[in-house]
């Protein structure tokens, strides 16, 4: 039985559904990334979890316990929920001291004083912050706050947190490094982690799972990462994930072409049956999926080569289109540099076949 | 460890049939407090102004527009209203430039001094002018006639243009104070690539400086023109000696004239909806012109402005700044403490004349004592009440936001856009029988007319706390295992008690010194500091008059310093 379940959830916020019918499962002691792109409800759902926010459909369980059930009229109020969340602000108290920032959940249950004492002192060397503990937060760092925030978080609840965009506001090499904390931290306290966030590599880095989300609302993909990167369900997933070419296939006599606009190139891959009667496919590859190889029939010309250190960046441009090609370094070292304005043959890789997206969209 | 799921079996009962929230006690309880106290007096108004006996008539209306009394009232209310506004803006605008931008001597303290005249009662300044000033009796006057040989006095303080200096000289820093602050914000770099552009100093303060300040410049002046509109305790003062009346003194004679009946009350209260007919007109202008908005190169950060050398004028503009401030400030200061300290009004003013017997009389007056004591009850608890009831509104406004909050912002300022004298009428009609709540000539019809009157400077103050408190503030506090109440009380109650308590302060402060509404809302028991000091001028008294006017200048400069220094104690943290 899964540990958090969301079913069938719906919440609108007056005309504009937000959710419909949501359904997701978390395992106990996973940490599961939900991403999707800004707007497309993952705060609402994270705010129905927590009691903020009240669904008008579904039912919300934790553990064996229901929180919140629309047939069965139950909604636990925010404060009896038990449930740690981390807010992209951080939410920390500014009046108070690390110390009672911290202590707040403890008290609001009557633990004895020594008992929130000694929890504090054990919580705040978890997040490697005890030399701060009668700071204001006025005296610390964004990270420190969010360390706080954390903190406070694991004070509310071991066993099940939130993190609605919980690095957002930090900078690049912050980001990496809380990441790898939090990471460190589930696996030394084995809590269930739900966090939400719109960047894919966060998710992708963090998560034992990953649920992408539409902009729509709806839950496209769930799986690890591997089943995200290697086995995309929609061309949303392909192009959400990373960068990525899109070209077209054309049926000419029964063939798929490679359309690049004014000239037809052959395309020597298969198309998977199902889509084989489409007049036009879209077709997803990925910058590192096309190599150089003079003897393809397809043809560009390299407008410009961009050294990025581990990789080398080409922006080719084939008939109409231009593509983005990307070769390790050791790989561009072995098979010798592409100068720009020089002609090369293009070999794909691994394509992604997706019905085209002007028929999608009728 | 802890878990709190697990001790409460009984979750699902929670729910469900929902409670009423405590938001929607905060909402439902805002709603008729504002109902009560700002609807109730102001729908009084209007209904006595055109109904009579329970029947719809304009006659009331028409008889007391079309008479002469009131047409000349309204003319002075608008002439003196026009002319304080257009000087005012002109004096605060120029010390704005003088002590913001130039390298005048003595700059930060000639700044302070600048806006002493905002805290200064108006009514004790005008009183402060008569007795120098007067027509007759004035000592300057006086002195002058003996001295030169005049034939009649050579200064008539008690004229429109007596008026016009005094009102001019406690509403310009409205202008000075908007104006200085927008200087400061403003980017410099601004006004140096028109330097460098090859523009002149002066073509740079017309093109570039006045423009850039013209919608500061202009809130400042409308703020002047609503407030000398209705206007009361100066053209009290000056005007009533000379049959100089604007429309509120003239409210104000007609309800006195009367004794309080009804039917002067009821007069008054059509000349009030006339009253409030003016100063609307200037209301509505002043929306539009906040509605044609600001620029947004005036940055919220302070930087440093170019600083322009006066050279050779300085010296002369310094002791043209310092002679305004001995005018405005010191003279008026003076007259009062040394008026407090002669044996009889009109002996010179020379040490052999002195003496402590007017405080001697003042302290042993029981009337006056109770005065004293009557203001501080109201002064404390209209801060008190109208600091909690602006907050409770402003949670209401700002967090729960329910249908109907813009109503409720409405309601809660409306009351300071109408005039004090306007206000009290209303608060007769309503709280002296008609609706079964007798309240007349007792304390408790003051206060109820103070914390109209003051809502809207709490509700404002605390409404911009509470914007600055994040609603995830809150949220936290709730998932942390705070009820609603409990988060109020632990997180959103401490971070805006600061604004809370600048709240009280900005209520106390005028509530002390006030006089318009309680000059007619007093009994025979419940005069307020003010109205005692009006009524001793009033009988001829006065020496006695500044003795009390000088206590409360004490008491409110002490008040002032003790706020400065809290203020300046929680910027430190």
């Amino acid at each position: 039985m899964a540990y958090v379940r969301f079913e069938n959830i719906s919440f609108a916020y007056g005309d504009n559904q937000v959710l419909k019918n949501f359904s997701l499962s978390l395992e106990k002691n996973e940490i599961m990334c939900l991403v999707g792109p800004s707007g497309c409800g993952k705060t609402t759902l994270v705010r129905c979890l927590l009691g903020l926010n009240r669904p008008s459909e579904g039912e919300i369980w934790v553990g064996d316990t229901c929180m919140f059930s629309s047939k069965r009229r139950i909604n636990v109020p925010a404060e009896r929920r038990g449930i740690g969340i981390v807010f992209q602000d951080y939410a920390v108290w500014p009046h108070l001291t690390v110390k009672e920032n911290i202590a707040y959940p403890m008290r609001k249950r009557k633990v004895p004083k020594q008992e929130i004492d000694r929890r504090v002192e054990d919580v705040l060397r978890l997040v490697r912050m005890s030399e701060y503990i009668n700071h204001l937060p006025s005296q610390l760092s964004g990270g420190q706050q969010q360390r706080v925030a954390i903190a406070r978080a694991l004070m509310t609840s071991d066993d099940l947190i939130v993190m609605d965009e919980p690095i957002t506001n930090l900078d690049a090499k912050l980001r990496e490094q809380m990441l790898y904390e939090i990471r460190e931290l589930q696996r030394n306290v084995g809590t269930t982690v739900f966090y939400i966030t719109h960047d894919q590599r966060a998710a992708l880095q963090l998560g034992d799972r990953i649920a992408i989300m539409d902009p729509k609302g709806d839950l496209i993909q769930l799986g690890s990462d591997e089943d995200i990167i290697l086995r995309p369900k929609t061309r949303f997933v392909f192009e959400f994930i990373g960068v990525t070419n899109f070209l077209n296939l054309k049926r000419v006599d029964g063939q798929h072409k490679l359309d690049l606009g004014s000239t037809l190139a052959p395309w020597p891959g298969e198309v998977p049956q199902e889509l084989r009667g489409g007049a036009v496919i879209d077709v997803g590859i990925r910058p590192n999926d096309i190599v150089f190889d003079s003897s393809s029939p397809v043809r560009g010309t390299v407008e410009r080569a961009v050294f990025l250190g581990s990789e080398y960046e080409y922006f080719v441009r084939a008939g109409e289109k231009t593509l983005r090609i990307q070769q390790g370094s050791l790989d561009a070292g072995q098979s010798g540099i592409v100068r720009e304005g020089s002609e090369v043959g293009l070999k794909f890789l691994n394509p992604y076949y997706y019905p085209a997206a002007r028929e999608e969209a009728v | 460890m802890i878990n709190l799921r697990g001790k409460t079996k009984d979750l699902a009962a929670v729910d469900g049939r929902r409670r009423i929230g405590l938001d929607a006690v905060m909402t439902a309880l805002s709603f008729v407090l504002l109902l009560v106290i700002v609807v109730t007096p102001i729908s009084m108004i209007i209904y006595h102004a055109f109904f009579y006996q329970g029947q719809f008539s304009l006659d009331l209306l028409i008889d007391q527009f079309t008479r002469e009394t009131t047409l000349s009232a309204m003319w002075n209310t608008i002439k003196i209203a026009l002319l304080v506004t257009v000087f005012g803006t002109i004096v605060g605008v120029f010390y704005a430039w003088l002590l913001g931008r130039s390298n005048i001597p003595g700059k930060s303290l000639m700044r302070f001094l600048f806006t002493i005249p905002y805290m200064f009662p108006p009514f004790l300044g005008a009183m402060a002018w008569d007795l120098l000033l007067n027509g007759r009796s004035g000592y300057l006057n006086r002195w002058a006639i003996k001295t030169f040989g005049l034939s009649s006095a050579p200064f008539n303080i008690n004229s429109i243009w007596g008026i016009v200096f005094v009102e001019l000289s406690y509403y310009f820093p409205f202008v000075f104070m908007q104006v200085v602050s927008a200087l400061e914000r403003m980017d410099p770099t601004l006004e140096e690539s028109a330097r460098i552009a090859g523009a002149r100093q002066g073509t740079v303060i017309r093109k570039i400086t006045l423009p850039l300040v013209t919608p500061a410049i202009s809130s400042g002046a409308l703020l002047i023109l609503i407030s000398s509109l209705a206007h009361f305790g100066v053209p009290a003062i000056l005007g009533f000696s000379q049959g100089i009346f604007t429309l509120p003194t003239r409210i104000y004679a007609v309800i006195a004239r009367s004794g309080g009946s009804f039917d002067g009350i009821r007069q008054g209260a059509a000349l009030s909806i006339l009253l409030v007919a003016v100063v609307a007109i200037a209301l509505w202008i002043q929306q539009r012109v906040i509605r044609s908005g600001g620029y947004d190169i005036i940055k919220g950060k302070s930087m440093r402005p170019t600083v322009i050398n006066l050279r050779g004028a300085r010296i002369p503009l310094f002791i043209l700044a310092l002679s305004t401030l001995v005018v405005i400030v010191l003279v008026p200061l003076v007259m009062i403490f040394l008026v407090a300290l002669v044996k009889a009004y009109g002996l010179p003013l020379i040490p052999a004349n002195f003496t402590l017997a007017n405080y001697e009389r003042i302290f042993t007056a029981s009337g006056t004592i109770e005065s004293i004591k009557n203001s501080m009850i109201l002064s404390v608890s209209a801060g008190f009440i109208t600091m909690i009831l602006g907050t409770l509104v402003a949670y209401v406004v700002q967090k729960i936001r329910p249908k109907g909050s813009t109503l409720l912002e409405v309601m809660s300022v409306l009351p300071y856009s109408i005039p004090g004298t306007v206000l009290a009428i209303g608060v007769i009609l309503a709280w002296s029988g008609s609706l079964g709540i007798n309240l007349y000539n007792t304390l408790w019809i003051i206060l109820v007319a103070y914390i109209a009157r003051y809502l809207s400077f709490s509700m404002k103050t605390s409404s911009a706390a509470l914007l600055q408190v994040h609603p995830s503030l809150e949220e936290a506090a709730r998932t942390c295992g705070a009820s609603h109440t409990e988060s109020l009380k632990d997180i959103t109650l401490p971070l805006i008690r600061p604004a809370m308590v600048s709240g009280f302060f900005l209520i106390f402060l005028p509530a002390m010194r006030e006089v318009t509404t309680s000059v007619l809302l007093y009994g025979p028991y419940t005069r307020t500091l003010g109205v005692q000091i009006y009524s001793l001028r009033d009988a001829g008294m006065m020496p006695q008059a500044s003795a009390l006017g000088s206590v409360a200048i004490v008491l409110i400069v002490v008040v002032n310093t003790i706020v400065n220094a809290l203020n300046q104690r929680r910027k430190g943290v």
